[in-house]
């Protein structure tokens, strides 16, 4: 890649595939960096501060995944990606991996040859209406008009939910999120619908978030997660697995402040801590990594509950409440496979 | 006669009456306004309607503008500090300046090299667009485009050099042998450019780039305005000699190349661009192997380029049919070869019949640019939809930011467009 650009255009129709047949662990690992593709931008998901840094929730699981690998949470080349472009970069290997708020859908994991290798965010579609209508419930909203995005499956679920429970609604159809921002804040439609986290963050970039409620009810699943090629399982594994040590090392009570503590030596009285963090067994040698990989990688972003605090938790503008993505002890879904 | 007629007058004035001031409703500004705004009912109803949607417009922008905050550091805080009223929050253009203009990845202490390429632009254009400037310029103007891309991508001195060195190449080999034959001259230039690229590739390291003089920066941290400028001066510049050679092409008597030309221009012109930027950053990754794929910002390039070339040369066959076929004659008469006879006598007068549609294609190819930000690239539009509306500081700041990218445009558009006019009374030689 350091080809510049006169003279790799001009060579590349020469050059042969020589390096394509390598794993991409090992691809990744004499690269020295990780390809990843990520949102253009979604707040809290993926966005670049002023300095140009990458930041957000989907950001963190390629961090995590660079460090786990090559011990450095910045050895990552960030590629944008739109909705448009994002499989065919994952399937063409211009990146090595897509954290990207996808939906995991059988299609997309079976017809289109990707691997989902787990769930970091558990989203639903949702409803937001003005506080001043005194809805409580979605159920309640026979006859409103509803902002939609067409041409999305938040439409067809919409259209599910109302026949379902026998309501009208009078839907008023946008194109963009800004779109729907502007006509529903001018009064064009009573409710706004669409992904729970989107209307979240729409909701904070609004002048009184206050004034709008999101209702209790979620009428779609939207798994999001991070996927990577077919055919690569090793791979695969890598990520899935720095992705569960993650969400095990909150269950565990591991976090960016005392991981380094934890990892100094095996304490005898938390087996699977010291498995996980390589004090004890050789589960980072199966993967192909080293001892501290999972050190690493919590030592670098945190774990699952640091990451979602510090980017879409309740004490930033997204403001979103843990709910479906809380621990399984605690009434969510996270349920991460035992580190043995 | 003239008795009687003194008789019958009993006075007669031998002064002239001076000339009274016109009544106050004929003359300035109530004159000119009852003849140029009120002049019929319907009229001044127009009027009336038109300076109310004045007023409309510029009580709502004037206090917004006035009343924007530059300082604050997010949307929020703007809200706070207006506390209900109306103004812009133009802090974040403040704030975000950097990644407008130059993307949010490109390195910060090599500002200064983009800047001073735009600066060297100047240079390198005015010779070539105001003819009566020194020729010697000109020789500025062919060695920046290696200057300019050794100033903003850095790296190793030798990439530009051998490039040059490809070009002045074929440059000397189509001298060489265009007086033979125009074809071989033309094909035998762009070959020996070729063999010297693809020699000189040989010759560079891979590493070379790592104790470069400039620090390279690789194109995916180009954005901003700068890729905007960047994908307008180089798709412009680039598609205008390769629109006069299919427009040629497209004229010519050997049947093969004139049906490659045909296809050719029919193809991209029966194509959206946006496929085509599609093909480019989607298509074009299978085609190749991931290690050794083209880089974006080239394969962005040819695609635009090959577009707005298709377009220039059916604007410019326009200008060839235009000329009477007497000059065609004229030129074979004088006993010129194929190359003179359209270097001095046709292309100069069918170049200038197709001014004003050229200008059309650069204007609207320049503004094509921002298409690129639904590839994944960080124009200043996708800028501004991506990472800055992403953020948490800045969600919700759509006027300010679109605002600031539409003046960027506007000055360049109308720069061009008065540009062109200019050009158009400077080369009237036709009798009005």
């Amino acid at each position: 890649m350091k080809k510049s650009v006169v003279i790799g255009a001009l060579t590349a129709a020469g050059l042969s595939a020589g390096a394509a047949a390598a794993s991409t662990l090992e691809d990744v690992k004499a690269r020295g960096s990780l390809n990843c593709g990520v949102s253009t931008g979604l707040v809290g998901f993926s966005s670049p501060d002023a300095n140009g840094t990458w930041q957000g929730f989907d950001v963190a699981v390629c961090r995590a995944v660079a460090a786990a690998v090559l011990g450095d949470p910045n050895a990552v080349e960030f590629v944008a990606t739109t909705g448009k472009t994002r499989f065919t970069a994952l399937a063409s290997g211009e990146i090595d991996m897509l954290a990207r708020n996808t939906t995991w859908t059988l299609s997309r994991d079976v017809d289109l040859k990707f691997t989902f290798v787990g769930v970091n965010y558990y989203d639903g579609q949702g409803f937001m209406v003005p506080k001043e209508l005194n809805v409580s419930s979605a159920k309640e909203l026979d006859g409103a008009t509803v902002c939609i995005q067409t041409g999305t499956t938040t439409e067809l679920n919409l259209a599910d939910f109302f026949r379902a429970n026998n309501i009208n609604y009078e839907p008023v159809p946008v194109e963009t999120n800004a779109e729907a921002q502007q006509q529903y804040l001018a009064g064009a439609c009573d409710v706004y619908t669409t992904d729970a986290s989107g209307l979240a963050a729409t909701r904070a970039a609004f002048e009184a978030p206050d004034a709008h409620v999101l209702l209790p009810e979620i009428i779609s699943k939207e798994p999001l997660g991070p996927l990577v090629r077919h055919g690569d399982d090793e791979w695969g594994d890598v990520v899935r697995w720095t992705l569960n040590a993650l969400i095990s090392a909150e269950e565990l009570g591991v976090s960016s402040a005392n991981v380094a503590s934890l990892s100094e030596s095996a304490n005898p009285e938390t087996p699977e801590i010291n498995r996980m963090l390589g004090t004890e067994g050789n589960l980072g040698e199966m993967l192909g990594l080293n001892a501290d990989w999972a050190a690493k990688a919590i030592g670098a972003v945190g774990n699952y509950g640091e990451i979602f605090a510090k980017n879409i938790g309740e004490e930033t503008p997204v403001g979103l409440a843990r709910g479906l993505n809380g621990q399984w002890e605690d009434g969510g879904l996270l349920y991460a496979p035992p580190f043995r | 006669m003239s008795d009687t007629h003194a008789q019958s007058v009993a006075f007669v004035r031998d002064t002239e009456i001076p000339s009274a001031p016109p009544p106050y409703a004929a003359t300035g500004p109530v004159k000119w306004m009852r003849e140029n705004l009120f002049a019929t009912h319907a009229n001044g109803a127009l009027t009336l309607i038109a300076l109310y949607v004045i007023w409309y417009v510029l009580s709502g922008a004037v206090p917004w503008i006035f009343n924007g905050l530059w300082n604050t550091s997010s949307l929020s805080e703007c809200r706070e500090v207006l506390d209900g009223t109306v103004g812009a929050c133009f802090s974040v253009l403040t704030e975000r300046w950097n990644q407008l203009l130059f993307g949010f990845q490109y390195p910060e202490e090599y500002y200064w090299r983009p800047t001073l390429a735009f600066l060297l632009l100047g240079v390198a254009a005015a010779p070539v667009l105001f003819f009566d400037l020194p020729r010697k310029m000109l020789a500025f103007t062919a060695i920046y485009p290696f200057v300019a891309y050794w100033l903003i991508w850095g790296g190793t001195m030798l990439t530009p050099i051998v490039a040059f060195l490809g070009v002045a190449a074929g440059a000397m080999v189509y001298k060489r042998f265009v007086t033979g034959s125009f074809a071989l001259g033309f094909f035998g230039g762009i070959f020996a450019a070729f063999v010297v690229w693809n020699l000189g590739g040989f010759l560079i390291s891979d590493t070379a780039s790592d104790t470069a003089m400039l620090g390279a920066v690789p194109s995916r941290d180009l954005g901003g305005f700068m890729l905007n400028m960047m994908l307008g001066v180089t798709c412009v510049s680039l598609s205008i000699p390769i629109g006069i050679a299919l427009a040629l092409g497209r004229q010519s008597s050997m049947p093969l190349i004139k049906w490659i030309c045909v296809v050719f221009i029919e193809f991209i012109r029966g194509v959206p661009l946006i496929t085509l930027l599609f093909v480019a950053s989607v298509m074009l990754a299978y085609f190749f192997p991931p290690e050794s794929s083209l880089d974006l910002f080239l394969r962005v390039v040819i695609m635009i380029t090959m577009f707005s070339g298709a377009y220039i040369a059916e604007v410019i066959r326009g200008g060839l049919a235009a000329l009477p076929k007497g000059q065609y004659e004229a030129a074979d008469s004088l006993g010129l070869d194929y190359a003179q006879a359209m270097r001095l006598i046709i292309l100069p007068q069918a170049l200038k019949i197709s001014i004003p549609g050229i200008v059309n294609i650069a204007v609207g190819l320049f503004k094509d640019t921002t298409l690129v930000s639904v590839i994944g690239m960080f124009d200043i539009v996708g800028m501004i939809r991506g990472p800055i509306l992403a953020s948490t500081e800045w969600n919700g700041v759509y006027w300010e930011l679109l605002g600031f990218a539409s003046v960027l445009f506007f000055i360049v558009c109308y720069g061009i467009s008065q540009y062109s006019q200019w050009l158009e009374r400077r080369l009237a030689t036709d009798h009005r």
